[in-house]
This record gives structure tokens, C-alpha cells and sequence, in this order.
């Protein structure tokens, strides 16, 4: 998440999320600076899709988006790492076994 | 976590090929590399719609006329991508932009030559964007994320860049006897400032060796610069026409051409304000954003009064 210095003058942050054709989910495309949403959502269209990269645009106020921290990244995630079991290619089948 | 242990577990993701994500620890220099490298790279862009800007109005047809539009359009996307990036390292825009103005933020020198004939726009395209495509092609891999996811959706949009104005000077080539000659001296004009475009040479460039430890870099100037000369030589035949450099010659040994010596004082003549141009741009760039402020000061009242108007019908409901 982009960390902004608070400067008053300078019109807020806002990430841009884009879904380049309907059926797939939207995506992090960038960020740019609007008055409002309205104003966010114009200028995305012409800053991040001028050759027909999306079919549908959402914006959100950069402040408004948690993170998780990325110095303790490794605690966070660590509790999947040992349950390998999850994952279909644990368990022992026979060769002959198709469709499975 | 002490600052060694931060130091050597961001040395250990830059040596596994790990990206470096804005809220990552980083170190203080790559943090400031970075803002340095990110922000002239988009002042560059911005500046750098200027040139080509001057012959929107004289297109010679429509067709060069909507291509030219998009391409300027363009780079001004190219900018903002980049302002975004240097953003996240912990700048601000309007910071950069001062940094502009004033003076004390450097952008490519190239665009302190003046463009004087339509030919230009050919040589631009070809030459200029052929240049910064080589150095951007290798900066998609570059190791701090935003600055790389830039690049790519940069590389996607210059390819067009370049062929269209390789066109342009295709065309003409195949055209009179005086639109051969534009050509011929477009080419010869901005040859020279093309190559000076990858920068001071290895041993004068004192920040190249920690940019590559870094992976902010992936080659040195003088690798992309002879990989530029390579590739352009092939195409400058296609055209029919001749760089202006008479040391320019195969070197079978090498398995690369060898060019002749750049004019460095010239170059840092440019860099150092001395240009032709470099006056007329930074007042064209400062003369934009001052007239712009009204714009600005509109819309920023205008969303205060719409933020007041939801709130009384708020109340009012």
C-alpha cells in the first residue's frame, strides 16, 4: 500500500481494480490521484484502459485498504505450511485410477 | 529484528530474484535510487510529450494526426504509471513535481533538442522510442515490484511507438528527393543524442555498480547501448539510409558493430541545462501547471460542496 506523506492540497490516492472481460474477477491495476470516486473512475478508464483492458472499473480510496504486515509474513502464513494433506497429490493412488 | 537482520534478509530476496514490495524493509539508498530513478524516468514521459506535441497541429494527414494524439497520449499515461510507483516508495506527487519545476529533478536529455521537421516524429519513434524500449525492456525485471509492473504495461504500449515512426520515415524514403533528404538529416540529428540517451559510459557512471548488485539495473549502459547499435543498423539499411558515424563497422571478432567515440561534453552540456531546449521545456511544463490550478482549485471546491450537500440530506432525511 502506498504510504502518503498527508499534503493537503494534493487530491487523495485511489487503487484501481479492473475486470478485463466479464467472468474473470477484477484486478490491481494501479493507483492515480482523483477529487472524488466519480473523478477516480474517469480517470482510470483513460489512464489504465485505453486499448480495451477492461470492461468494468472499481476504485477505492488508498487509505481505506488494510494490509497485512509483510514483516511478519512468515507467522502469518506459516500455519498452512505443514498441512500438506491438503493438497490432492498427498495421498498414494494407484496408476490405473483415472478421472480422480 | 535488528537492521542487519532487516539488511540481510532483503540481501537474500534480491539474490533468490524476490520482488521488494513497497511496505518491505528496504535500505535507505535503494529506497532514495529508487525515487531518484522512478521519478526522472517519469518526468521524462511528461516532458517528453512536448516535442512531438509541437507537430500534433501540422500532422500531414489525419491518419498521422490520430496516431500522433495517441502516442502523446500515451506518454502521459506512461508518466502517471511511473508518479504511482515513485509514490509508494514514500514521495509525493506534488514533491516530484516541484522537484520539475525547479529545476533540481533531471529528465532524458533528449528532449531538450528541438523537433524541426515532420521527419522527426519518424526519427523519434524510431530512434528515441527504440532506445527506451531497450533500456525498458530490461527494467521489467528489475527488483521493486511497482517500478517493474510499470515497465510491462509500458513495453506493451511502446512497441507501437516505435513502428509508427519507422513508418513515417519508410514512407518518405520512398518519396521525392526532398523528403528523402528530411530524412537522411533527421537521422543524422538524432542519432548521436539517441545513444547518449543510455547514459555516461561504464567507467563514468559511478552508480551503475550498486544498481546492479540492487537488480534496479540488469546491464550496464554500455551493454544496451551496443545492443541498440546492433539492432538499428539492420534497420537504418531497410531504409536505405546512413548513420552519421563513419567508425561504424562489423567487428567479427566482437560479433557486434564498433561505433565511434559519443561527444560527452556535448552530452553534459544537455544534462546540465545547456541544451537548446531545456529552457523552453521547463517553462512549458511550469506554464501548464500554473495555468492548471484553477482546475484544480474547482474541483476540489466542487467536491467540498457536493461532500456538504450529502450531508445535510443526510440530516434532512
Amino acid at each position: 500500500m502506498p504510504e502518503q506523506n498527508s499534503n493537503k492540497n494534493e487530491w487523495p490516492l485511489w487503487e484501481v481494480f479492473i475486470r478485463s472481460k466479464a467472468g474473470l474477477d477484477h484486478k490491481h491495476a494501479g493507483s492515480l490521484h482523483a477529487i472524488d470516486a466519480q473523478m477516480a473512475i474517469e480517470n482510470a478508464r483513460d489512464v489504465y484502459t485505453r486499448r480495451m483492458e477492461g470492461v468494468s472499473i472499481w476504485v477505492v480510496e488508498s487509505k481505506h485498504v488494510h494490509a497485512s504486515d509483510p514483516d511478519s509474513s512468515g507467522a502469518m502464513f506459516d500455519p498452512a505450511s505443514d498441512k500438506i494433506y491438503r493438497h490432492p497429490t498427498f495421498y498414494d493412488l494407484p496408476d490405473e485410477l483415472t478421472h480422480m | 529484528m535488528t537492521v542487519r537482520d532487516f539488511q540481510q534478509a532483503f540481501d537474500e530476496k534480491i539474490d533468490r530474484e524476490i520482488a521488494i514490495e513497497p511496505r518491505d524493509w528496504m535500505p535507505d539508498n535503494y529506497r532514495k535510487t529508487l525515487i531518484r530513478q522512478i521519478s526522472q524516468h517519469a518526468h521524462s514521459e511528461i516532458v517528453g510529450m512536448l516535442p512531438e506535441g509541437n507537430w500534433i497541429t501540422r500532422a500531414p494527414s489525419l491518419r498521422r494526426k490520430a496516431v500522433l494524439l495517441a502516442k502523446v497520449q500515451d506518454e502521459a499515461g506512461h508518466g502517471l504509471y511511473l508518479y504511482s510507483a515513485a509514490e509508494t516508495l514514500g514521495i509525493t506527487r506534488d514533491e516530484m513535481y516541484e522537484q520539475l519545476h525547479t529545476g533540481k529533478a533531471k529528465y532524458s536529455s533528449i528532449f531538450n533538442y528541438p523537433t524541426t521537421s515532420w521527419a522527426d516524429m519518424g526519427a523519434i519513434g524510431w530512434l528515441v522510442d527504440g532506445a527506451a524500449i531497450m533500456n525498458q525492456v530490461a527494467l521489467c525485471r528489475t527488483s521493486y515490484g511497482p517500478y517493474a509492473r510499470a515497465m510491462v504495461r509500458i513495453c506493451k504500449e511502446e512497441s507501437f511507438h516505435q513502428r509508427q515512426g519507422y513508418e513515417i520515415l519508410l514512407q518518405m524514403s520512398k518519396g521525392t528527393e526532398i523528403q528523402r533528404k528530411m530524412v537522411q538529416e533527421s537521422i543524422n540529428r538524432w542519432w548521436w543524442p539517441s545513444l547518449m540517451m543510455f547514459g555516461p559510459s561504464d567507467d563514468n557512471s559511478p552508480n551503475t555498480e550498486q544498481s546492479m548488485r540492487w537488480r534496479v539495473k540488469r546491464f550496464t549502459n554500455d551493454e544496451l547501448r551496443q545492443r541498440f547499435v546492433d539492432v538499428t543498423v539492420e534497420q537504418c539499411n531497410i531504409l536505405g539510409m546512413k548513420l552519421p558515424d563513419p567508425a561504424l563497422k562489423w567487428n567479427e571478432e566482437r560479433g557486434h558493430y564498433d561505433f565511434g567515440e559519443i561527444n560527452w561534453e556535448e552530452f553534459w552540456n544537455v544534462v546540465n541545462g545547456n541544451g537548446p531546449c531545456n529552457k523552453e521545456r521547463l517553462d512549458a511544463r511550469t506554464k501548464a501547471w500554473e495555468d492548471g490550478q484553477w482546475v484544480r482549485d474547482a474541483a476540489l471546491a466542487y467536491s467540498e460542496k457536493r461532500k456538504e450537500r450529502s450531508k445535510k440530506e443526510t440530516k434532512a432525511a
